[in-house]
C-alpha cells in the first residue's frame, strides 16, 4: 500500500527518520552485533584477551545439561502460564457474557491488574506463600501440607506459573471477552432453538468461532512468559531450587552478570535471537490469517 | 444466549425483559463464577493492603490478620520518606520520569519517522523501513549484555537517560503510525500541496490533531510499559537514589536470614502499582483501543 500524494523533499525525510534510525543502531544494531561477535570468543580468566573459539560456545552450551535443561525449564513453564492465564480468563469470559447487564462492571474490576508490574506480582504472591510468614502456608500446614516452594522443585515452579499468569488474567479476558461479544447472536438462537444446551453450543459453534482470538492470544501469552516473567522469577525464586525455575532469559542474565561468563551469555543471546524470529514469523503468518477471516 | 420458551403459555407472556427465564439457579451462579474469580484477582492485592496497615510482629506471627490494622499512616510514611535503602518517594519520582520519558520519547521518534516513511519518497525509504521493521519484536531482555556494555560507555548508568533511551528503541509504535496515517485520505495532504503549505505544516495543523485519539491510547500502554520495566533498571542503576519502585521492592528484602520489613515492602509494593492502575482504570476506554491497536 502507497500513498498517491506525497510531499517532495530528501532532507527532510532523512532528519526525520534520523533520530529513530540513532537509537535503534546504537541501542539495537550494535549490542545485537555485538552479541553474535561475542559469542564466538571466550574471554581469558583475567578478562585481558578474547580467545576466537568458532562455535565452541554453542557446542558447549547445546551439550551442557543445564542449558538443556533450562530450554525444557523455558517450555515447561510457558505452556503452564499460558493454559493457566488463558484456561481461567475463557472461563470469566464465557460468564460475563452470559450477562446481558453488568458485564461492563466485572470489566473493570477484572482489567486492572494488568497494571501490576511482574515484578510486584512476584512480591504479592511471594509474600503469600512465604514459608516463615505466609498465610496461604500456614492455612495449608493446618491442612497438613508442608509448603516449602525454597526447596521444592515442583513448588517453586508451581509458585512462579500462578503468579505470571495471575497477572494476564486481565489481558486474555479482555481479548476473549470481545472475540465472545463478536459472534453473532443469530448463530447461538439458531443452535438454541435446535436444542443444543450450553456446553454443546459452546464446544461446536462458540469455541470454533473463537479460534482466532485463542490462536493470537497462545501466541502473545507465549512470548509473554518468554520474555516478560523475568521479574516474577527474580522475585520469587531467583532461578532455584536447583535451577528449577531457571528459564532462558533468566540464565542470559544469571551467566553474564552474575556468572560473568560472557562468551556463553553472548551465545545464548543468540540462540534466543533465532527463537524470538521464529515466533515473530508465526506471529506475522498469522495475522495474515487473520485479516482473511 | 437462552432458549427461547416454546410452550404456548410462554408465547403469550409479554417478551421476557433480558434474562428474565433465566433468573433462576444459572443466573446466580453467572454471577457466583465471576465473584469467585474477582475474588482470586483481589486477593493478594488485598492481603498486601492488610500487611501494609499492620505492624511487623502481627506479621511475623503467623496467621497475620486478615483486616485492615491502625499502622496505615506509619508505615506508609516511613516508607515514603525514609524507605529501606532509599526514600520510596523518590523512586517514584524515578519511575515516573522513566515512564514519561520513554512514553514520549517512543512517541516522538516515531510520529516523526512514520511521517517520513508515508509522506515522502526519499532513497533507501525501503530499508530504513525494513531497518525498523527488525527491531519489532526483540525485546531489550534477549540483548541486555552488550547493550548494558554500551550504556556504560556513554557514562549512562545511574542515569535518567540510560533508563529512558535504550527502551525506545523498538517499532511497534512506528507501525501503529504508519498504519493510522494510511487511512488519512489522500485529499487532504493534496490540499495543503496545493495551498503552498510546507510538509511539516501539514504534520502539526492536520495530522497531529488528527492523531491525537491514538497518541493517547499508545501514551497510556506506553507508560504502563515504562513504568513496570524490572531487568533494565536493575542493571542500570546501581546507586539507590536512582532505583525505580518496581525494581527497588526486591531491593529491600535483606539478603541472608533477617526478617524482612514486610509492613514497609507491602506499603511500597501498593504505592508502586497505584500510579498504572489509576492510568488503566480512568483511561479505560483509551487502555483497551491501545491494546488492541498495537497487537494489529
Amino acid at each position: 500500500m502507497e500513498k498517491r500524494v506525497k510531499f517532495k523533499g530528501i532532507l527532510l525525510p532523512l532528519l526525520l527518520v534520523l533520530p529513530q534510525l540513532l537509537v535503534t543502531a546504537v541501542f539495537f544494531f550494535y549490542p545485537a552485533g555485538q552479541a553474535i561477535w561475542q559469542s564466538l570468543f571466550i574471554p581469558d580468566p583475567f578478562g585481558l584477551s578474547m580467545r576466537y573459539v568458532g562455535l565452541g560456545n554453542f557446542e558447549f552450551l547445546l551439550s551442557d545439561p543445564y542449558y538443556r535443561a533450562s530450554f525444557v525449564t523455558t517450555a515447561v513453564f510457558s505452556l503452564l502460564v499460558t493454559l493457566v492465564s488463558m484456561g481461567v480468563a475463557l472461563y470469566l469470559a464465557v460468564l460475563a457474557d452470559r450477562l446481558i447487564k453488568g458485564s461492563g462492571t466485572y470489566r473493570t474490576l477484572l482489567i486492572w491488574p494488568y497494571a501490576v508490574a511482574p515484578a510486584v506480582a512476584g512480591v504479592l504472591w511471594l509474600f503469600m506463600f512465604n514459608t516463615r510468614v505466609g498465610v496461604v502456608t500456614w492455612y495449608l500446614g493446618l491442612l497438613g501440607y508442608d509448603w516449602n516452594h525454597v526447596l521444592n522443585e515442583s513448588e517453586a515452579m508451581g509458585l512462579v506459573v500462578i503468579a505470571s499468569a495471575w497477572g494476564r488474567i486481565s489481558y486474555n479476558f479482555l481479548f476473549f471477552l470481545a472475540g465472545l461479544q463478536a459472534i453473532p447472536r443469530s448463530v447461538i438462537e439458531a443452535a438454541a432453538i435446535d436444542g443444543a444446551h450450553f456446553w454443546t453450543r459452546f464446544r461446536t459453534i462458540v469455541f470454533p468461532l473463537l479460534s482466532p482470538t485463542t490462536f493470537f492470544l497462545l501466541v502473545v501469552n507465549i512470548v509473554y512468559a518468554f520474555f516478560e516473567t523475568f521479574g516474577v522469577i527474580h522475585t520469587i525464586t531467583s532461578g532455584g531450587p536447583q535451577q528449577a525455575t531457571t528459564t532462558l532469559v533468566y540464565k542470559v542474565f544469571a551467566d553474564g552478570f552474575v556468572g560473568q561468563d560472557l562468551g556463553s551469555s553472548a551465545a545464548q543471546s543468540v540462540i534466543l535471537l533465532v527463537v524470538v524470529g521464529a515466533l515473530t514469523i508465526v506471529q506475522f503468518k498469522f495475522i495474515e490469517r487473520r485479516v482473511h477471516y | 444466549m437462552t432458549a427461547p420458551q416454546t410452550s404456548p403459555a410462554a408465547r403469550r407472556r409479554p417478551p421476557p425483559d433480558g434474562m428474565v427465564e433465566r433468573r433462576g439457579r444459572a443466573y446466580w451462579l453467572t454471577h457466583l463464577g465471576l465473584i469467585i474469580g474477582v475474588a482470586f484477582i483481589f486477593f493478594p492485592i488485598w492481603l498486601a493492603f492488610v500487611a501494609s496497615t499492620v505492624s511487623q510482629p502481627e506479621i511475623v506471627r503467623p496467621p497475620m490478620p486478615l483486616l485492615p490494622g491502625d499502622q496505615f499512616f506509619a508505615n506508609y510514611r516511613e516508607a515514603l520518606f525514609s524507605g529501606i535503602n532509599a526514600p520510596v518517594a523518590l523512586m517514584l519520582l524515578n519511575s515516573g520520569i522513566m515512564a514519561i520519558g520513554i512514553a514520549v520519547g517512543k512517541i516522538v521518534i516515531s510520529l516523526l519517522s512514520a511521517f517520513a516513511i508515508v509522506y515522502f519518497n526519499f532513497p533507501l525509504r525501503r530499508l530504513f523501513f525494513w531497518l525498523i521493521f527488525l527491531t519489532l519484536m526483540l525485546p531489550v531482555e534477549v540483548r541486555i549484555v552488550p547493550t548494558y556494555e554500551v550504556a556504560a560507555n556513554f557514562g549512562m548508568l545511574n542515569s535518567y537517560s540510560g533508563l529512558i533511551f535504550p527502551l525506545i528503541a523498538s517499532a511497534t509504535a512506528t507501525f501503529l503510525f504508519r498504519q493510522f496515517f494510511m487511512t488519512v485520505p489522500d485529499e487532504l495532504a493534496e490540499a495543503a500541496r496545493v495551498d503552498g503549505a510546507k510538509p511539516m505544516r501539514f504534520f502539526w495543523d492536520i495530522l497531529l490533531p488528527m492523531s491525537r485519539t491514538n497518541i493517547a491510547a499508545l501514551f497510556v500502554i506506553l507508560f504502563i510499559y515504562g513504568w513496570n520495566q524490572y531487568l533494565w533498571p536493575l542493571l542500570i542503576t546501581t546507586d539507590p537514589s536512582m532505583n525505580t519502585i518496581v525494581m527497588g521492592i526486591k531491593q529491600m528484602f535483606p539478603s541472608g536470614d533477617d526478617t524482612a520489613n514486610w509492613p514497609v515492602i507491602m506499603a511500597t509494593s501498593i504505592l508502586a502499582m497505584i500510579p498504572p492502575v489509576i492510568v488503566v482504570i480512568s483511561m479505560q476506554r483509551l487502555f483497551i483501543r491501545g491494546l488492541v491497536d498495537s497487537e494489529k
